[in-house]
């Protein structure tokens, strides 16, 4: 006993030595492991967050600049030796309302008829008289649909006959290019987009100030257009969107969240329920464009819904977010404490009492942050829209969900196909910037409600 | 062979009918065995359990369990972990149907009517055998909607003011209304661990059951909520059946009448406190209270 008393501070001495040293030696390799490990994390992180900042900034960058373009400013005359046509008729009073309507239309057709090109180009060409410029010229500067902003001017106000006043008229998408840079000036003249007489123009104007780079409202006003397109805009687009969204909601998002409260709070765990979630769980990987070929053949060949129409887009896109909708919700309901149900139904609380009154009110921010990001992820899709036609040119607003439209993300991939290149390409940055700008307020409110859920929680 | 103490003599074969030498119970093995001591004056018995065997999935938690459960009294259950007293305490209002793969064999009767009758609705059966559970878990309401959400559930109340009055007299009788009163629109989750514990018990009276089942309500509390909560089941023993289930011996020895000890999924003794505390009647009874194992 004593014996043992005594020699074992020894021999634990002797045996700590080797092991504190061993231990030391293991710490510096453990310390090292660690550094190495954070460099890795760090490292990991800037290259990402290098990326995504490319990203935005290349974005931002051919973006930002089609959020203005050129406009003219010029003294247009209604000169009536080009506007020969009788006065605006006025209600007589022996006319039928009927009767005075048709006149007004009848002289309304009259003025469309003059020649409107001739006004613009009289109004350029006085605004420059030294250069010699052809009309066609002139048309090459201005967009094609001024001539119809005049002759909209002057039905409303038939008053300006006869007067000047200042116009701002949108400048084409050539003049536009070559202001921005977007052509190489340096190439040959009958290789450049412009003629040689509107270049000249265009350059003595920007300098003088007569060309003015204005704010894009035709982006948000405009649907798309191909004979001007300078004009063309993202309203029918987004309204296409709109619809689509709107149905996703309506469809996917209370057949999902309901789907997933039966399956995960009242099916029997059988065969059968673990088929169908295998399934639910498969159909979340399906490719989009997969959805889009489901969407061709039942929706449009078989039901005979429309092409090209936001209905067949939507509940293509709904098919594509119900597995979401349902395994995020799904998951929101797992993670509810099981002390909640027990506590529910401990006090006699039915089972559908415990689910509706207790553990889906804490899963509400869970469901509706599902909800919102597969919202996003749906009007963000374009495989599965082309392959229901909604790759279409529309340059009518949709009405109805039935009728024809494009959404935003396939009229980036048409904006981005299109053979003007060079006008096209910012123009196509602004609309990704637009759509991102869609999707960080959807985020962004999904953020809110849920903050707001949880802080009521 | 069967009885293997001196002690055991005491036993009444009345109150223990599994314990009669009948052929099938010989064939039983010596464990299975309770030892039983009746009241020194016999309580009416509220809850009558019989032969209870409980399996989660192929494995079995619970072994022929008989016990009489008496009116207005606290009844303990104590034992190791896993000895089954939770799994059994879950039998009396069926709250084992919620877990998968859970069965149930045997009869368990309150006032002699079979709880596991296919016919018996257990939201009727859940809203006369309350629970109150090991963590303290107030749903994330107000106060105020805790304790109406059983009486209104249930259609106890008939009017604003009816319920308004269930719910203070429940918030009384868990003595948290003094601590409360002034925030019952607050949220409960809000509360310290002690006063969650009090106002689920509060949540549980509110529906007036005839049996509460409390799941070692104080495990997750310090001393002084403790204390609180012994003093409140002793308050409440005077009208309700109370069946706790503890760790603590010594919380077993302050709050309730009866005792009984558990052992590997076995009854193995139950008998008056007091008497299981001073002199008990089985070994592992005796080893178990001493903290020779557990």
């Amino acid at each position: 006993m004593t014996v043992s008393a005594v020699s074992s501070p020894k021999s634990s001495a002797a045996a700590s030595s080797p092991n504190r040293s061993r231990i030391q030696a293991s710490l510096k390799r453990r310390r090292g492991a660690e550094t190495r490990f954070r460099f890795y994390g760090i490292a990991s992180v800037t290259i990402a967050i290098g990326f995504v900042l490319f990203l935005f900034g290349t974005i931002l960058h051919d973006g930002v600049p089609a959020f203005w373009q050129p406009v003219v400013k010029v003294d247009v005359t209604f000169d009536p030796a080009v506007i020969k046509v009788e006065p605006k008729p006025v209600q007589q009073p022996d006319q039928s309302p009927a009767a005075f309507q048709r006149a007004n239309l009848d002289w309304q057709r009259k003025v469309s008829l003059l020649n409107w090109n001739r006004i613009v180009e009289n109004s350029v060409r006085a605004e420059a008289p030294d250069i010699q410029m052809t009309p066609r010229d002139i048309q090459a500067m201005i967009s094609q649909n001024e001539r119809y902003r005049l002759r909209n001017m002057f039905i409303e106000n038939p008053d300006l006959l006869g007067k000047t006043v200042p116009v701002e008229l949108l400048a084409s998408a050539n003049v536009d290019v070559w202001l921005k840079g977007d052509i190489d000036r340096s190439i040959a003249s009958d290789r450049q987009q412009l003629p040689e007489a509107a270049r000249t123009l265009a350059d003595r104007f920007y300098e003088d100030g007569r060309i003015r780079m204005a704010f894009a409202s035709v982006l948000f006003t405009n649907t798309d257009s191909r004979n001007a397109p300078a004009e063309a805009g993202l309203l029918g687009a987004f309204i296409g969107s709109l619809y689509m969204m709107i149905i996703v909601i309506v469809l996917a998002v209370p057949v999902g969240v309901a789907s997933a409260i039966y399956l995960e709070e009242f099916a029997p765990k059988n065969r059968l329920t673990d088929l169908i979630e295998v399934n639910i769980n498969n159909l979340a990987a399906v490719p989009s464009i997969v959805f889009g070929l489901l969407g061709a053949a039942v929706f449009i060949n078989y039901f005979h819904l429309p092409l090209s129409a936001p209905l067949a887009g939507g509940l293509v896109l709904s098919l594509m977010t119900l597995p979401t909708v349902i395994i995020a919700t799904r998951a929101a309901l797992r993670a509810v404490p099981p002390s909640l149900r027990q506590a529910a139904l401990g006090l006699g609380a039915s089972r559908t009492q415990t689910v509706f009154h207790h553990v889906l009110p804490v899963t509400y921010p869970g469901i509706l942050t599902a909800t919102i990001i597969g919202v996003a992820q749906a009007i963000g899709e374009t495989a599965p829209l082309l392959l229901i036609g909604m790759n279409a040119f529309v340059t009518s607003l949709p009405v109805s969900p039935l009728d024809q439209s494009t959404a935003l993300p396939v009229q980036i991939f048409l904006w981005e196909g299109n053979e003007n290149r060079n006008y096209f390409e910012p123009k196509t940055a602004a609309a990704i910037i637009i759509l991102l700008t869609v999707m960080l307020a959807l985020n962004a409110i999904a953020i809110v409600l849920r903050s707001r859920f949880e802080r009521r929680a | 062979m069967m009885f293997n103490a001196p002690e055991t003599q005491k036993m009444n074969a009345n109150v223990a009918p599994v314990s009669i030498p009948d052929p099938a119970s010989v064939a039983l093995p010596k464990t299975f065995q309770t030892v039983r001591t009746p009241d020194p004056e016999p309580r009416q018995v509220r809850v009558h359990a019989k032969d209870v065997s409980v399996f989660y999935g192929p494995k079995q938690a619970l072994f022929d369990v008989s016990i009489d459960i008496p009116e207005k009294a606290v009844t303990a259950f104590i034992g190791p972990s896993g000895c089954g007293k939770s799994t059994f305490l879950r039998c009396l209002n069926r709250m084992n149907d919620t877990i998968e793969g859970a069965r149930v064999s045997g009869t368990i009767q309150l006032d002699g009517e079979d709880l596991y009758d296919p016919k018996l609705d257990v939201v009727e059966l859940r809203a006369r055998i309350g629970m109150v559970f090991q963590k303290p878990n107030p749903f994330p309401k107000t106060i105020f909607e805790n304790v109406a959400y059983g009486p209104r559930i249930h259609g106890l109340a008939t009017s604003k003011t009816d319920l308004e009055q269930i719910v203070v007299e429940s918030l009384q009788k868990a003595s948290l209304f003094n601590e409360v009163k002034d925030r019952l629109h607050e949220v409960g989750t809000g509360l310290s661990g002690g006063q969650q514990q009090r106002l689920c018990i509060a949540r549980a009276i509110a529906v007036s059951p005839e049996v509460i089942l409390m799941d070692e309500p104080c495990s997750a509390l310090d001393p002084i909520a403790t204390a609180k909560i012994e003093e409140l089941i002793d308050e409440l023993r005077a009208n309700y059946t109370i069946v706790i289930v503890t760790h603590s011996m010594q919380q077993a020895a302050r709050v309730s009448q009866r005792t009984a000890f558990f052992h590997l999924g076995i009854l193995v003794e139950e008998g008056p406190t007091e008497m299981m505390f001073t002199s008990p009647a089985e070994k592992r009874t005796q080893d178990y209270i001493t903290g020779r194992f557990g």
